[in-house]
């Protein structure tokens, strides 16, 4: 099978850069598929969870805000953390989950936006993080 | 002549110095290769997001987007980024002297300036002058995407409000071991990028890209974080910069305390030896006395 090159790059460094057969990541319009050969392609990704599938095996990672871009037959997602599934520290998140619930529903009543934002922010990344930790498992 | 015990207790004195300012060299050169390493992991993330920002303003000169606005600049923000720590030698204060040189130029061309100071050497620096609208202190040591991500996102409001025009940054930038400048970059309005490569490739035709969604969408959320990537980077040149500037600095100082131990052994010997002639004399003397 045709194979399609994934790099995941963030801040801290490259986290994956692999021969894959298909992507699958959080695009702002809805999730979206890759295969090899796909069309010049640029999209923003969301928080979310990026899944690829190589040699019948499927990977997770745990991604949060940026952009991809195919071209080439390479795929190139810049995001600002990545994570994998299995790396992922349930009990953080989990924690990180519940900090972000109380600070939003803090900042509800306040009138703080910025504050409101942050946390709906934060309370996004523990839940992609969760969600990617989970499927990585199963 | 000083007395021997005197001498004595400033050469163990200079000493205790030097081994300080010994371990804070080697601390500061271990510190710089981590600082080194986090520029160098940053650099393919920073360059991949240049070359698609220059793909995206190829034809974008009509897209109206707020943080491209150019504006009458009456207000001026200058973000300056400085180390927290002293003992780096004249590192923080260059880039000082350098944006009291950019205040004094703002105001004589009659505008306003408001100043966001990362780092706390910075702050401290430009207290007294009353034009400080936040500090950020006590990062630099270990910060993250996010901290840099604040910085912008405060800026960013507050030049969308009007309450700035224009916004630069000034920082350390780090050439090499041995060199360190301040370097004057500009963050707001953000400006088109523009490069001979791109135009090249928009010439050729590399095939049109899909966009999801459409560029303009695509660029708001896109410059938002190209500003934090421009803030973090600057960050993490000080960072380096900092250690490579404190690396010098403290082997200077050690090299220093070596010049003053070995004049004041040798002081001390003389003292010694006057001391021992002295006594030599008196003994002398006395037996010459007895015989006599």
């Amino acid at each position: 099978m045709a194979q399609i090159h994934l790099e995941v790059v963030t801040p801290t460094g490259p986290v994956v850069s692999d021969e894959v057969d298909i992507v699958t990541a959080p695009g702002v319009g809805g999730e979206f598929g890759v295969l090899a050969n796909h069309a010049p392609f640029l999209s923003t990704i969301k928080t979310g969870t990026l899944s690829f599938r190589k040699d019948k095996q499927v990977k997770y990672l745990m991604v949060s805000g940026g952009f991809s871009e195919v071209s080439n037959n390479k795929i190139t997602f810049l995001v600002e953390s990545a994570e994998y599934g299995k790396d992922i520290n349930v009990d953080r998140a989990m924690r990180a989950k519940e900090r972000a619930e109380k600070r939003l529903a803090q900042a509800q009543q306040a009138t703080e936006k910025i504050n409101r934002v942050r946390a709906e922010a934060a309370l996004q990344r523990a839940m992609a993080r969760l969600r990617a930790a989970e499927m990585a498992r199963s | 002549m000083p007395g021997l015990k005197d001498v004595k207790d400033k050469i163990v004195g200079v000493k205790k110095t030097a081994q300080i300012t010994k371990a804070m060299n080697m601390v500061a050169s271990a510190k710089l290769r981590g600082a080194q390493d986090k520029m160098e992991s940053f650099r393919p993330y920073a360059e991949k997001f240049a070359d698609t920002m220059r793909e995206l303003s190829q034809g974008m000169e009509d897209a109206n987007l707020p943080l491209m606005e150019v504006r009458e600049v009456k207000t001026v923000e200058i973000v300056v980024v400085t180390s927290d720590r002293g003992l780096c030698g004249s590192f923080n204060s260059h880039i000082v002297k350098t944006v009291e040189k950019l205040i004094a130029q703002y105001s004589g061309e009659g505008k306003a300036v408001s100043l966001v100071t990362v780092g706390k050497k910075g702050s401290q620096a430009f207290k007294k002058t009353g034009k400080i609208r936040v500090s950020y202190n006590d990062i630099m040591g270990s910060f993250q995407m996010f901290n840099a991500r604040e910085i912008s996102q405060d800026i960013t409001e507050n030049f969308l409000n009007g309450d700035s025009d224009q916004v630069d940054i000034v920082y350390g930038k780090f050439y090499s071991v041995a060199m360190q400048k301040p370097e004057r970059g500009e963050l707001l309005p953000i400006k088109p990028l523009e490069s001979e490569a791109a135009q090249e490739e928009a010439a050729g035709g590399s095939g049109s890209y899909i966009y999801e969604p459409d560029p303009n969408e695509i660029m708001e959320v896109l410059l938002p974080l190209y500003l934090n990537v421009q803030v973090y980077h600057s960050m993490l040149e000080v960072g380096a910069s900092e250690h490579a500037a404190r690396m010098t600095a403290m082997d200077n100082a050690t090299n220093a305390c070596k010049d003053m131990i070995k004049e004041l052994t040798q002081l001390y010997n003389k003292a010694r030896q006057a001391a021992v002639t002295g006594e030599l004399m008196d003994i002398v003397g006395g037996a010459e006395a007895l015989k006599g």
